[in-house]
């Protein structure tokens, strides 16, 4: 208690030196906490948007079916057995049926995935009402950068080719009926929605599907012979590994961050010990020991994070909570980065962030404050009232 | 050891030798001291730089210890003490004051004053009671708050000698006090020390070659090349009822 009483008097003492440190080390707990929210609100956000635009509350599989695998996709449909047909029926889930194709639009010919959604669905968070209706035409629907790499804009006409069930050729000519503003990319790059009955006759596999997606809140009876269930939790697996890998990535930008505001700590841990080494001398003579000598001065380092976290919530609380409410606008080039990132990101900020965030802060200082003063531990009194190191 | 406290005699020295490496050889800078400090004494270490007062200084203050013969200190042998033993005599038994003062220059005078009575572990309200007696004693209580660069040097080492004595210590060291004051503040230096001296039975040893010194010492010990070469009896100790 008496060497933080001391600590808090010599730091107070020092003035302008401490409050640059203190300030230079709460920009450091803001920027590291609003980062690290910042990762947290974009992977939320990424999985609301999955959820609500693909997954919804789970998928059952065509057993042969393998997103990564364009090969499988010849073989990966079949009839909707009993089980399943009943779940659509009631509205608890809908089919898509997936097969390759390729678009010709602007003079070059791309393949893409042609999925078949039925117009009526309100499973999942997709506007597939565009796909209705009962015209000669056939209506598509794509995303935002489906139609900016396709050079394709609503009313555009391009033709679409496929092969059915036989391996037959066959082509005809769509209509874009509604160009998707979506965050997700998994719903939207190179893929063109068509209605579900249409891309069935088209293939000449009625009734048949590759994915079944339940609605959000039912609960799964379980998979029927020939096709698997994958929990929401299963589908996003893949995105958790990818969040997690741009966490690591992006955690060097704020290790960078502390490193420069432990070097500031150091450097005036380093300084403090050679200019006052009398001052040193003086504590022994008066009856420290070297070891609270060192506790006094660690202890005084230490005390840099803990008024940083106090400082840093002054100005700190009001801006995190600035940009949990109001987000972010996000560039469109972001789009780029394999999220699905809206035009507004909103940190989000969990109280493990915030306790984790402070006390690895208050650890890394409190060792960086120490290590200097391990030299406290061979210093003579005689030496250091001398003003010299032993 | 007891009987030498019985005797009033709080510092003893036998063969007391200290040696510095210096390179492949080494300085010796104590050539066996043998003295004796009883209880109340106001005595001198004299002698040029390099004759060894400080050296000897800082052993009687337990902050060194010596390369052989021993040092007994209010029935301590100094050169057995652990690091925290010798912290503990130093904080419990002798004050220190210094040629610069050693003032802590970021706490007030108060601060400064107190800090020997946060380390004893003293409560709030007999600390205040402690510091502000002992800045009484040097007439300082009304610069309680100042911090050591608004105070003038007098003042600064009037404050170290409050510090040195506020925890009533039975042996108090004063290296060179007066060596950065003028001749009026050394003074009134020699003068607070003489009378905390009398009050409180306090033992005091300087180390000086400032005839201003020389002139209030009751003892006067030459030390000329690390020996003593006289110790002197220059007035008698004050009679204070006690063996």
């Amino acid at each position: 208690m008496t060497v933080l009483r001391l600590a808090w008097r010599n730091l107070m003492g020092a003035g302008i030196r401490t409050w640059l440190n203190v300030t230079v080390l709460s920009m450091s707990f803001v920027v590291i906490i609003w980062a690290q929210g910042f990762l947290q609100g974009m992977n939320r956000q990424v999985q609301d948007a999955m959820i609500a635009a693909e997954y919804a509350g789970g998928q059952y599989w065509q057993k042969d079916y393998d997103p990564y695998d364009p090969f499988t996709l010849s073989d990966a449909h079949a009839e909707l057995p009993p089980a399943l047909a009943e779940l659509v029926r009631a509205g608890d889930a809908t089919p898509v049926l997936v097969t390759q194709g390729s678009i010709y639009s602007g003079g070059s010919m791309r393949p893409v995935l042609l999925k078949g959604a039925d117009p009526a669905q309100h499973i999942v968070a997709l506007p597939s009402e565009f796909l209705a209706g009962d015209s000669t035409e056939l209506p598509a629907l794509v995303g935002s950068r489906m139609a900016s790499s396709a050079g394709l804009k609503q009313g555009d006409i391009a033709t679409i080719q496929w092969r059915d069930v036989h391996g037959t050729f066959d082509a005809r000519e769509a209509r874009v009926a509604q160009v998707m503003n979506t965050s997700v990319q998994s719903i939207d790059v190179g893929q063109v929605w068509l209605p579900l009955d249409r891309l069935q006759m088209m293939t000449d596999m009625p009734g048949q599907a590759t994915v079944v997606t339940l609605k959000r809140g039912v609960r799964p009876p379980p998979a029927p012979p020939g096709w698997a269930f994958h929990t929401t939790d299963d589908l996003m697996s893949d995105l958790r590994a990818l969040v997690k890998a741009k966490s690591t990535s992006s955690s060097i930008f704020y290790l960078i961050l502390l490193f420069l505001a432990m070097l500031a700590i150091f450097d005036t841990q380093i300084l403090s010990l050679f200019r006052r080494r009398k001052e040193m001398g003086t504590l022994m003579a008066l009856g420290m020991t070297r070891g609270r000598v060192i506790e006094l001065f660690t202890l005084e380092g230490a005390l840099h994070g803990v008024l940083a976290a106090a400082v840093g919530a002054v100005y700190g609380i009001p801006f995190l909570a600035f940009m949990a409410r109001h987000g972010i606008q996000m560039p469109k080039m972001l789009d780029t980065m394999g999220f699905a990132i809206g035009e507004r990101l909103y940190s989000t900020y969990t109280p493990g962030l915030l306790l984790g965030t402070t006390i690895l802060v208050l650890i890394v200082t409190t060792i960086v404050s120490f290590l200097p003063t391990r030299r406290i531990a061979k210093l003579k009194p005689t030496d250091a009232l001398r003003g010299r190191w032993t | 050891m007891q009987n030498q406290l019985n005797n009033g005699v709080v510092i003893n020295t036998n063969d007391l030798v200290k040696k510095y490496p210096m390179g492949r050889n080494e300085l010796v800078a104590l050539k066996g001291i043998n003295l004796t400090f009883r209880r109340g004494e106001f005595a001198g270490l004299v002698g040029p730089s390099g004759s060894g007062k400080t050296t000897l200084l800082n052993i009687i203050g337990s902050l060194d210890t010596p390369t052989s013969g021993s040092a007994t200190v209010l029935g301590q042998r100094i050169e057995t003490l652990s690091h925290r033993m010798a912290a503990d005599l130093r904080n419990r038994h002798i004050g220190f004051i210094f040629q610069t003062f050693n003032l802590l220059p970021v706490y007030t005078a108060f601060e400064n004053v107190e800090f020997p009575l946060l380390l004893l572990g003293m409560s709030g309200a007999e600390r205040r009671k402690a510091v502000m007696a002992a800045l009484e004693w040097v007439g300082l209580a009304d610069r309680a708050k100042s911090r050591p660069a608004q105070l003038s040097g007098g003042e600064g080492q009037r404050v170290a000698i409050a510090r040195a004595m506020v925890k009533k210590p039975e042996i108090v060291l004063a290296d060179e006090p007066t060596a950065n004051l003028d001749a009026e503040n050394s003074h009134n230096i020699l003068h607070t020390m003489e009378k905390l001296n009398l009050d409180f039975g306090t033992t005091f040893v300087f180390s000086t070659h400032d005839q201003k010194v020389i002139e209030h010492l009751r003892r006067k010990i030459v030390l000329v090349d690390g020996q003593v070469a006289a110790d002197e009896r220059l007035q008698p100790e004050p009679d204070r009822g006690q063996p």
